[in-house]
């Protein structure tokens, strides 16, 4: 049967690139040269960060997320926008955005200095944290604000009409529903955190496995060692994953937020609050970032728009090659086979690949491939999860129309699918190229100095202690991650008949 | 002749059945409660719905295990008759060719077909801009042109007013004259006004088509409480 074949070859291909790299780091770090304390201390902070990083967002979630179904204000349906925007921010970027907010020069301190109180430090265990629930605390507002309002609005008004208590005959259930499973979802994902970690973290108390990965390979290059460490980070993965798999409800793209339950409890002014402080807490980063870049725009380095190009072009190279392996694999069985790239963290990947070719070419060389095939495994779980939905739409509505004409193979998904999936084509494009843009994750691995990424190239120019600089480049790299999404998702927009 | 032989059709776990013939080149309703099985009955006939048990016999041949497209039926569906993307020329061309930019010739018999239903001049124009009445119409010029034998529809003007339903049930007969016709209708008034028979469909069960005026006075003893009042 042709037409499966066509759906067997991607997957055979996407298990492989996963399957291939995992055996070389399983066959390599075989010999498990026993974990030393420091590796142990790796572990043990790994999941600690994890869990007070996911513990922290979904606690404060609750509250914004419940503020944000009740009420209705001007800037509303903008500032949940803005929300879905940390998952398609750079990653780096946030971190310097942060640093202007809450690091030593940064705003904050500028204020605690003069009345004398105790200075922060951004860098540490808690800078970890902070820059995770900074980069979750939208995740989960959207998660549990979706839980919020699949509640019929007919039952508030029942629940209100007989005086009963709100919480524990409505929200209480749907929290106790919605609220493990946007836990076990963060958790994953701070689990796997690397560039925070990199970044803000580091040293005996901030050492993240994936930083420890990172550390053995790139300062003592310790090969076996980076294979055990990343057999420890596979089996972490796999086992959260898992569970979070379980756990998970609701869609990831939060379709329909934009309505409010009306209801008759609650204090305004508490909610406003709520509403506010995540408001500056998410937007103040933002702004401070602006406000230090266009003065850092003048000092950027010549090589940082040679960097802005190859960016771009890894993006869109994983763009098409996404596309090309998520339409034929957006089936059930595609999804689970993509599933194997989500819970192998890149930097696993990458160090899989680099045994793989290390014995052929200078891994140098193909820093730049492998950092683009690095990124489409890890953006094809997300982009067949929203595919998924359209393909099955698409098929649920007009499959039995298209048979009935006769339709079959190519022609059936040029005239009757592909034109429905424009949509979803459009934004899970936009979200593969920012993805990709932003990246700073295998690359470090790789590459040659002055042949990076942007976001690498940003990276140095932190580690230079030239922060103006970074802070422009991060404006170069954010405007350029922002305006592929942008071209892709309104691309998919313009002129699409629903 | 469309013949059932024992034949069982399985949408899930319900289970259909049909053991009796249609006549070629009539009109037959089906009719009978929600859920009974008239969607199941008329989507086995055009090949969505497995058929488990048995034979369905079309001019001698055993259609059972044919895929749609191999099937001799066009089908008017309940809704999403037409893509949306696509103009109505393009929607109706596709009965001929399996192509978005159709040829001269084939264009001129989409427009001959779009007149015969009343449409003229509209082809240029997406689905979108047309009222549930145009759209009828242009699924039913669509079925028309793909030129099968048999024409299955499913209810497709459920969502019209009554004299609009009723235009366009007319419609549909006079046009597809020597075919064979089978509509579903939860309305026998609309069997009474165009089906020369009826086939009642109890849960599980297709009874065999009675001629129409015999099946409204008198109809069949399982569709009983179907009719009456309480």
């Amino acid at each position: 049967m042709a037409h499966r074949l066509v759906s067997i070859i991607p997957a055979l291909i996407v298990a492989g690139l996963v399957i291939g790299p995992v055996a070389a780091v399983l066959w390599r770090g075989g010999g498990f040269t026993a974990l030393s304390d420091a590796d142990a201390d790796a572990v043990a902070f790994t999941v600690w960060q994890a869990f007070w990083s996911a513990l922290i967002s979904v606690v404060l979630a609750v509250p914004v997320a419940r503020a944000l179904a009740r009420r209705q204000f001007p800037g509303r349906g903008a500032l949940i926008a803005v929300m879905g925007a940390p998952f398609i921010l750079p990653v780096i970027v946030a971190v310097l955005g942060l640093v202007a907010v809450f690091g030593g020069r940064g705003v904050i301190n500028a204020v605690l200095g003069p009345l004398g109180l105790p200075r922060l430090d951004i860098y540490g265990a808690h800078g970890v944290i902070l820059a995770h629930v900074f980069f979750n605390l939208p995740l989960a507002v959207r998660l549990i604000l979706q839980g919020w309002l699949s509640i019929p609005s007919e039952r508030f008004q029942v629940a209100a009409s007989l005086g009963a208590p709100l919480f524990w005959l409505l929200e209480w259930p749907m929290l106790k529903r919605i609220v493990p499973g946007a836990f076990a979802v963060i958790f994953v994902i701070c689990l796997g955190s690397f560039a925070v970690a990199l970044t803000l973290g580091g040293g005996p108390r901030a050492t993240t496995v994936e930083l420890a990965i990172y550390q053995a390979f790139k300062f003592d290059f310790d090969l076996g060692k980076a294979a055990s460490l990343a057999v420890v980070q596979l089996a972490l993965g796999l086992c959260a994953g898992l569970v979070a798999l379980l756990l998970a409800r609701g869609d990831m793209l939060g379709a329909g937020l934009d309505r409010v339950v009306q209801r008759w409890d609650g204090s305004r002014v508490l909610d406003a609050v709520w509403i506010g402080l995540a408001a500056l807490f998410l937007l103040a980063p933002l702004g401070a970032l602006v406000v230090a870049g266009v003065p850092g725009l003048a000092l950027l380095p010549e090589g940082i728009w040679a960097a802005t190009g190859r960016s771009v072009m890894i993006a869109l190279g994983a763009v098409v090659l996404t596309m090309a392996l998520a339409l034929p694999l957006a089936t059930k069985a595609g999804e689970a086979a993509s599933l194997l790239g989500i819970s192998v963290s890149g930097l696993v990947l990458g160090t899989g690949i680099f045994l793989i070719v290390q014995p052929y070419v200078r891994p140098a060389s193909v820093a730049l491939p492998v950092t683009l095939l690095v990124n489409v495994l890890m953006s094809l779980p997300f982009v067949l999860r929203i595919l998924r939905t359209g393909v099955d739409g698409a098929k649920a509505d007009y499959g039995r129309l298209g048979a009935s004409l006769g339709l079959r193979g190519w022609a059936l998904w040029r005239i009757a699918y592909l034109p429905r999936l424009r949509r979803p084509m459009g934004f899970s494009a936009g979200l593969t190229g920012a993805l990709a843009m932003g990246d700073l994750g295998v690359i470090t691995l790789f590459s040659r100095p002055g042949q990076g990424t942007l976001p690498l190239a940003m990276y140095e120019l932190m580690g230079r202690y030239q922060m103006d600089a970074a802070y422009g480049a991060a404006l170069v790299l954010v405007g350029t991650s922002l305006a592929l999404f942008w071209v892709f998702d309104r691309g998919g927009r313009v002129n699409a008949d629903v | 002749m469309l013949t059932f032989e024992g034949a069982a059709f399985r949408q899930g776990d319900f289970t259909l059945e049909a053991d009796f013939e249609i006549v070629a080149g009539g009109v037959t309703a089906v009719i009978g409660p929600s859920g009974a099985g008239k969607s199941t009955l008329l989507h086995g006939i055009a090949g969505f719905v497995p058929q488990v048990a048995g034979r369905l016999m079309w001019d001698g041949r055993n259609i059972a295990a044919a895929p749609p497209q191999d099937r001799p039926v066009s089908m008017l569906f309940q809704d999403n008759n037409l893509f949306p993307h696509l103009t109505v020329m393009q929607n109706v061309a596709l009965a001929l060719v399996p192509k978005v930019r159709p040829g001269r010739e084939v264009q001129d018999r989409v427009e001959d077909m779009l007149a015969r239903v009343g449409l003229q001049g509209l082809s240029a124009r997406k689905p979108a801009g047309l009222s549930g009445g145009q759209q009828s119409r242009v699924a039913l010029a669509r079925a028309l042109l793909q030129d099968r034998p048999v024409m299955l529809m499913d209810e497709p003007f459920s969502a019209l007013g009554p004299a609009l339903k009723d235009e366009m049930l007319d419609l549909s007969v006079s046009l597809a004259k020597g075919r064979t016709v089978v509509m579903i209708t939860h309305d026998p008034a609309d069997a009474g006004r165009i089906a020369d028979a009826v086939i009642g469909v109890v849960p599980g069960r297709a009874l065999s088509p009675v001629a129409t005026q015999t099946f409204l006075t008198d109809p069949p003893v399982e569709m009983r409480d179907y009719f009456s009042p309480l």
